[in-house]
């Protein structure tokens, strides 16, 4: 049972010599062992290297060095490089790709002593927001295994939510860690762009990406945001500012905005009714709640294909197989999709009438924030406006992603810090997240409220939920 | 979920105005596609540029274009030869190497 403790639970019977951390590393090996064959959350286990960190981290710990996550078994999203261990962006055409070097975020993890379990299952090329499409197959909701985890950071969502893992790191683009942690009930974190060094990531929205963490608790995700923030030389995007971690939990008297624009046509009445609960709870808690009039999230759609596409073939136009992987005949219909979007909106003629009027839109959208910001601390709203939904969902939608993300995208095309909380369970049992978003470089605000969310509802009826599908499940599970 | 109703105008749209050139944008992108896979992108590509066009109803005529979210410029650093990758290291993912090299296709015609 290992397996099913947080970070800092680890962190404590570690210090208190309670269990080694081999003995948590076993748990969850044990777990994925017994669960990846239905959810597959993984795309490459790496067991051996598991192992070795987890002695080694033992033997350090037993001669008294201390390092942030020393001994904590983590699972990294498959696009984050990782030397001596496959890389392959749920894409086949990096099938055998072993890095020779780490990114960033891996060289901190293992700087402050994580143990790797091995890589996460993801939208191939992060090109998505379901997990299905990953050229390993699909990644299940463990909540119900005939719903998506949502994507792309779904392998590392739904890898925390059956206790897989003790806690996952993924990264987002517009929504690829804050809507597969709504989508599998758990805290996701996209730090402020420029927070964390995007080096050694496989390249998707170069303007967007953010790397973050996917945890069990706010504490957690506190926690490893600390270790991986801060300046790159390798990354050029990475800010001087430094994070000075400081979460209060006593909201009383901080304004939360709430914008009728992020309630859209068409939510989920569920999804509608448990973020406003939550917004309630926040109000109960002194906070004093504003209506906002934001910008309509949707143009942030059209924003978001435009921006991204174009910077996916701009990225991927540099992929040519040679030093590396296979050649571009074998990329998906995805990634093909995306990069002749992206081709043509930068090509000559259209340059204008797409790229730059986009550009000019997410300059409308980045003002709208941050006049928004003179009025309130954060702004709550649904992460998705909808349940996780089925298995196959993607099928023929050339844009569900960018639909499914409508309410994450303003936030990440104006570079913003954002988390999500699981907030309650729909009746049918499926996790129901709402997302606060704060300015730049504010992750400690929204850190605050997310812990002071947490830790009013810990005794709430629905914290007791469990996932349908973990090792543990008594019930036989949701097929 | 909640999708936008597209225009509907938006087939007979369709019907007489090709936006996009699937087989010149492939060749431009260096993308090997089918014909099949031609006549479908062509579909789903109108789809995406339809969709899009819903950006031209926000008056942008004062806005300058964002080019940066994070404020900074001009970052630089020191021109010092830092350790990299051993020549071994570097070919390790290729599939054809040449005494020590990256093995490509030719460039230019050998006539």
């Amino acid at each position: 049972m290992l397996n099913r403790l947080s970070v800092k639970q680890v962190k404590n019977g570690l210090k208190e010599k309670r269990f080694s951390s081999l003995e948590v590393t076993k748990a969850c090996l044990d777990a994925i062992r017994k669960t990846d064959e239905k959810l597959h959350s993984f795309v490459t286990v790496s067991e051996e290297e598991a192992l070795r960190d987890a002695k080694n981290a033992d033997e350090k710990i037993s001669k008294g060095e201390d390092a942030p996550l020393q001994g904590i078994p983590l699972a990294i999203k498959d696009n984050f490089l990782t030397k001596g261990i496959r890389t392959t962006a749920s894409s086949k055409i990096l099938d055998e790709f072993m890095p020779t070097y780490d990114a960033t975020v891996v060289l901190k993890l293992k700087d402050a002593g994580m143990v790797i379990l091995g890589k996460t299952n993801m939208d191939a090329w992060a090109h998505g927001s379901s997990t299905e499409t990953s050229d390993y197959g699909a990644t299940r909701n463990p909540w119900d295994i005939s719903k998506l985890p949502g994507g792309s950071s779904g392998g590392s969502a739904a890898a925390v939510a059956a206790h897989q893992t003790i806690a996952a790191i993924g990264s987002e683009t517009a929504g690829s860690i804050r809507q597969p942690a709504s989508w599998c009930g758990v805290v996701g974190l996209k730090p402020t762009y420029g927070r964390v060094s995007r080096y050694g990531i496989v390249a998707m929205g170069s303007s967007l990406d953010s790397a973050g963490p996917i945890t069990k608790t706010v504490e957690d995700s506190a926690l490893i945001l600390s270790v991986l923030a801060g300046k790159d030389p390798k990354d050029a995007t990475t800010s001087p500012l430094k994070l000075k971690l400081k979460i209060e939990s006593d909201i009383k008297g901080l304004r939360i905005g709430v914008s009728p624009q992020y309630f859209i046509n068409g939510i989920d009445p569920e999804v509608e009714s448990g973020v406003k609960n939550a917004v309630k709870t926040f109000k109960e808690l002194g906070a004093e709640i504003k209506e906002l009039e934001l910008f309509d999230p949707n143009y942030a759609i059209d924003v978001y294909t435009i921006i991204q596409r174009s910077e996916v073939s701009s990225n991927l136009a540099r992929y040519d197989g040679i030093r590396f992987g296979k050649d571009r005949s074998y990329f998906g219909e995805e990634a093909k999709r995306r990069i002749m979007l992206g081709t043509y909106a930068l090509s000559s003629g259209y340059y204008d009438q797409y790229y730059n009027k986009a550009q000019k839109v997410r300059a409308i959208i980045i003002e709208d924030f941050r006049k928004a910001f003179e009025k309130v601390d954060v702004i709550i709203a649904p992460t998705s406006p909808s349940l996780p939904l089925p298995v196959g969902s993607t099928k023929d939608s050339s844009m569900f992603g960018e639909l499914a993300d409508v309410l994450v995208e303003p936030s990440s095309i104006a570079g913003l810090s954002g988390i999500n909380i699981p907030v309650g369970f729909s009746s049918s049992g499926l996790p129901i997240g709402a997302q606060i978003i704060g300015p730049q470089f504010q992750e400690n605000a929204i850190l605050g409220f997310a812990k002071s969310f947490e830790e009013n509802t810990q005794n709430a009826a629905w914290r007791k939920n469990e996932p349908s599908f973990t090792e543990v499940s008594k019930g036989k599970p949701n097929l | 979920m909640p999708i936008r109703q597209l225009p509907k105008e938006w087939e007979l749209k369709y019907n007489w105005l090709m936006k996009i050139n699937v087989k010149n944008v492939a060749r431009l992108a260096n993308l090997p596609v089918s014909i099949d896979e031609e006549k479908k992108f062509e579909k789903q590509l109108e789809e995406t540029l339809t969709y899009i066009e819903n950006l031209n109803e926000v008056d942008t005529t004062e806005v300058k274009p964002a080019d940066n979210v994070t404020g900074l410029t001009n970052i630089t650093r020191e021109d010092i030869v830092e350790p990299s990758l051993s020549q071994e290291e570097a070919l390790r993912n290729t599939k054809s190497t040449h005494r020590g090299f990256f093995k490509v296709k030719g460039i230019l015609d050998a006539k």
